[in-house]
């Protein structure tokens, strides 16, 4: 039945690569996406297919040479003068994509190589000089036409956001190879180096090479779209605060501690808190919860962590001042056996088993358990929903007690039911251009409150307006525009939206003094005059109710 | 010669406009689409095959139409229609008065289209010059390699018992691209807004293959595997519904970023533009001769900074084909009905 037998494409070598990135990037279905992929693990050469795999999973060779050097070599290249080239760039709003938009025309295109070889290739210039770079990379460039420069170049820069999310590479893989979707998700996941690890090493039915560190897929929830009575009996159900930090599930497998984050990336190290687990866990232990900013069994606002995230190495003072916890919800191995098909009762009860015995140590653990909210009534459990806020929380989320712990976002047993968000209105004081599809509306606006006869900005906000709505925008920017400074606009204040946001902090950073969480236009108050938006004290006020 | 007026490009010397955004006693208009040829003007000079375009969209006025390197004098002004390949009836204006030759390009295409008659470079003094794509990203493929895919897309989509939507702008690329759907398949369908225009270009004697408008009756057994070909506005309206199983391609010049064709949420884009590419546009002033050149709506700030570097004597113009053409091909884009679009049939 497969209707990809029917895809006329070729998956040989870099062409067959860039031609599946292009289908990816521009088919919009699901199906197509998987169909494509799917025939691409059936057809292509292993070395490249474990390529994909990484490259689709967010792992690629360490970045080689940086952007002003690709951009140097494409100005020499094309001669185009500098400040053209950034007009380009700020158009296109990608590197990669500029460069191959820019090149003249391939010369004539010698032997065609693969996907693996290129990569081989730049792994193998990362110990190279300057010269030896530019002379592999220009190479390249005259030798391959548009598409297939721009998957290059991507490869170099990284960031495919081409949108396959794992599921549809899961799907795709599952189908090819005649795996289940939840273990090779589990496969996939996890630290392998593409370098190394052969196709039929990644995905055969025998035991995993012995990767201690894999975490499981988590297991998402989805916004809760009606009414929590629709859920049926309460009884059924657990409610637990929403907390507003890092999904991290830590694990303690082989005498080794490892914490992973809900984007997959391997955090250990950055959190040196949660080391003294690594003797106090017991081995086979899987947790699942929430990397939080705390001091005690009291959480932070998030923008505390935010400070240290970025950082490589996270210095004394930050660990002072932004010191981190971890609230867990779930246990998903115990004893060294995966126990998520277990109803949540179960292994809540395990789970509050280990963080006691954690506790009874007598050291300070930073790992507390991410309380149960008891109700009788969804009436009651709202009026405790209310609260949310003043603990640190985002809202409540319900589980299906006898829910198993499945793979990402399955719709049915977890859900959340988070608070409104905070809102302010705004005038609009500086636009500019979108990127993509947008790169010729202004779509990008900074937002004033006003403070006695002054406006104070304090927030930029992107989403949020239809197409029609940023068509309308940006029109009156157009017309509305007072200074020109590079790419932006001083727009008359006229306009005035409704920002709406999750949290708010002090930053001495901000001219304003506070800095938001999640910032979008909620809607375009065409009813309201700049005469009527909120002002600096307002934000004041707010930050002082829940920026603490 | 031409002044920059806030009713438009005013000729002082004969006394009237070039594609006046404004009412005004006497327009001379380059072409049809709907930023150069606005209502309201007591009379009208265009080219032979703007003429029914106008009619069709304007209604009945004083007209008077000439062919292409025909002088028409004007208080002394000699002014005269060139082709500028943009789409039918485009014209580049020409006027000549005490020695002085000045050229506006209105829109304009180096690449020949078949249709729209090929665009002749004229020498001159001044050149105003468009810009709608004066960067140098937009470079674009052979004509041909963009109609293969269309053709290919379209026999993928057949082969999957799906009916291809392209989306074109009624005017100009919708008649362009039926040399690429004609390259598959002869059955061919279009919305009620692009019918009209069809309509009229083969009453006037342009010889487009015949196609037929969906109406409510049209049986949906006939539209399985063919090809419907509408405008900007249908793309998201419930009017599409007819078609399921479709797929739906764009083609417009702006598809040629990456990013702006995935995030218009269509299956496939292709970067067929009715405007000079950058290589185009250097190209063409280049053969005008012109020490002086204005640019006006598009990139205008880059090309002119761009000229200027390379020697010429360049400017900026405002003018309002500049911001509203830009806005009315993105807001079209972007699934706005804009006033003139599809009566939803
Ligand atoms: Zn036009
Ligand atoms: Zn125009």
């Amino acid at each position: 039945m497969s209707s990809s037998t029917e895809i006329s494409l070729t998956t040989n070598g870099f062409t067959g690569f860039a031609s599946l990135v292009q289908v990816l990037g521009t088919s919009t279905g699901t199906n197509e996406k998987t169909d494509a992929l799917s025939y691409y693990f059936t057809h292509a050469a292993d070395e490249d297919k474990v390529w994909v795999i990484a490259i689709f999973s967010g792992r690629r060779p360490k970045r080689v040479v940086n952007s002003t050097l690709l951009q140097n070599w494409c100005a020499e290249i094309t001669g185009l003068p500098v400040w053209l080239f950034e007009e380009c760039y700020h158009t296109v709003g990608d590197l990669g994509e500029t460069i191959a938009l820019l090149l003249p025309e391939p010369d004539i295109q010698g032997q065609q190589k693969s996907l693996s070889w290129y990569i081989d290739a730049l792994i193998r210039l990362s110990k190279a000089e300057e010269p030896e770079k530019k002379q592999f990379i220009t190479d390249t460039w005259r030798h391959l036409n548009r598409e297939e420069r721009f998957v290059f170049n991507k490869l170099i820069t990284g960031g495919f956001r081409i949108g396959v999310s794992q599921k549809v590479m899961v799907n795709a893989l599952s189908k090819t190879v005649q795996m289940d979707a939840p273990v090779i998700a589990h496969r996939i996941s996890g630290n392998w180096d593409p370098g190394t690890t052969k196709f039929s090493e990644l995905l055969n039915n025998e035991g995993a090479a012995a990767d201690h560190s894999k975490p499981y897929p988590f297991y998402l929830a989805y916004a809760l779209d009606k009414e929590p009575a629709a859920l049926g009996d309460p009884q059924e159900w657990q409610a637990e605060w929403k907390w507003d930090g890092i999904r991290g599930q830590i694990i303690k497998r082989n005498r080794q501690l490892f914490v992973w984050s809900r984007g997959e990336e391997l955090m250990t190290d950055k959190f040196p808190e949660y080391q003294v687990l690594e003797n106090l866990l017991p081995d086979g232990t899987v947790l699942d919860g929430e990397i939080l900013p705390g001091r005690g069994d009291t959480p932070l606002p998030f923008s505390v962590l935010q400070t240290r995230i970025g950082r490589k190495n996270v210095s004394k003072k930050q660990l002072q001042e932004a010191p981190v916890v971890f609230y867990a919800y779930d246990l998903l191995e115990y004893d060294g056996v995966d126990i998520r098909d277990q109803p949540l009762e179960t292994r809540r009860k395990l789970l509050e088993q280990i963080v006691n015995d954690l506790s009874a140590s007598g050291r300070a653990i930073p790992v507390f358990i991410s309380p149960v909210i008891s109700f009788k009534t969804w009436e009651a459990l709202a009026a405790i929903r209310e609260r949310s806020r003043e603990l640190g929380a985002e809202g409540l989320m319900l589980k299906r007690i006898q829910s198993a712990y499945q793979v990402g976002r399955k719709i049915g047993d977890w859900w959340k039911w988070k608070m409104d968000a905070l809102t302010i209105d705004a005038v609009m004081v500086y636009a500019q251009k979108g990127h993509g599809r947008r790169s010729n509306l202004y779509t990008d606006y900074t937002f004033a409150v006003q403070d006695g006869d002054k406006l104070v900005t304090f927030t930029k906000a992107y989403s949020g307006l239809t197409d029609k709505e940023f068509a309308q925008v940006d029109a009156f920017v157009k017309r509305n525009s007072l200074e020109k400074f590079g790419p932006v606009r001083t727009v008359k204040p006229e306009l005035v939206f409704e920002i709406a946001f999750e949290g708010i902090a002090a930053s001495n950073r901000h001219k304003s003094g506070v800095a938001l969480r999640f910032p979008r236009i909620s809607r375009w108050r065409k009813d309201k005059t700049p005469g009527e938006i909120n002002t600096l004290a307002d934000l004041k006020q707010l930050l002082d109710v829940y920026g603490k | 010669m031409i002044r920059f007026t806030d009713k438009g490009l005013y000729c002082p010397a004969g006394n009237f406009y070039i594609d006046p955004w404004q009412p005004v006693e006497r327009a001379v208009i380059t072409h049809a689409h709907s930023d150069h040829a606005r209502a309201g003007s007591a009379s009208y000079l265009c080219h032979h095959l703007t003429l029914p375009l106008l009619q069709l969209r304007l209604g009945n006025n004083h007209y008077q139409s000439v062919g292409w390197n025909e002088p028409v004098f004007i208080n002394g002004v000699r002014l005269s229609l060139h082709p500028a390949g943009h789409i039918i009836g485009s014209s580049q204006v020409r006027l000549e008065h005490n020695g002085e030759v000045w050229v506006f390009s209105g829109d304009y295409k180096t690449e020949h289209d078949g249709l729209s008659g090929a665009f002749e470079p004229v020498r001159c003094h001044t050149f105003i010059t468009e810009s709608t794509f004066g960067l140098p990203i937009y470079t674009w493929k052979p004509q041909q390699v963009i109609y293969d895919d269309i053709s290919n897309w379209i026999r993928n989509n057949q082969s999957h018992q799906k009916t291809s939507v392209l989306i074109a702008y009624s005017l100009g690329k919708a008649q362009r691209i039926l040399e690429a759907v004609s390259a598959v398949t002869g059955n061919i369908y279009a919305h009620g807004a692009v019918y009209n225009v069809h309509e009229t270009l083969q009453q006037a004697g342009i010889p487009l293959p015949d196609i037929r408008r969906v109406t409510p009756e049209t049986p949906r057994e006939q539209l399985k595997g063919s090809v419907v070909i509408a405008p900007p506005g249908a793309a998201e309206s419930p009017w599409m519904k007819k078609f399921t199983p479709y797929a739906v391609g764009v083609c417009s010049g702006w598809m040629q970023v990456r990013g702006h064709a995935r995030r218009s949420n269509v299956d496939a884009g292709f970067a067929l533009s009715d405007h000079a590419d950058w290589p185009g546009l250097l190209q063409a002033i280049n053969a005008t001769g012109a020490q002086k050149v204005f640019v006006t709506h598009g990139f205008q700030s880059a090309l002119s900074r761009y000229l200027n570097e390379q020697g010429l004597e360049a400017a900026e113009v405002k003018t309002e084909y500049g911001n509203d053409e830009e806005i009315t091909e993105l807001k079209e884009e972007n699934g706005i009905i804009s006033e003139q679009a599809p009566e939803t049939t």
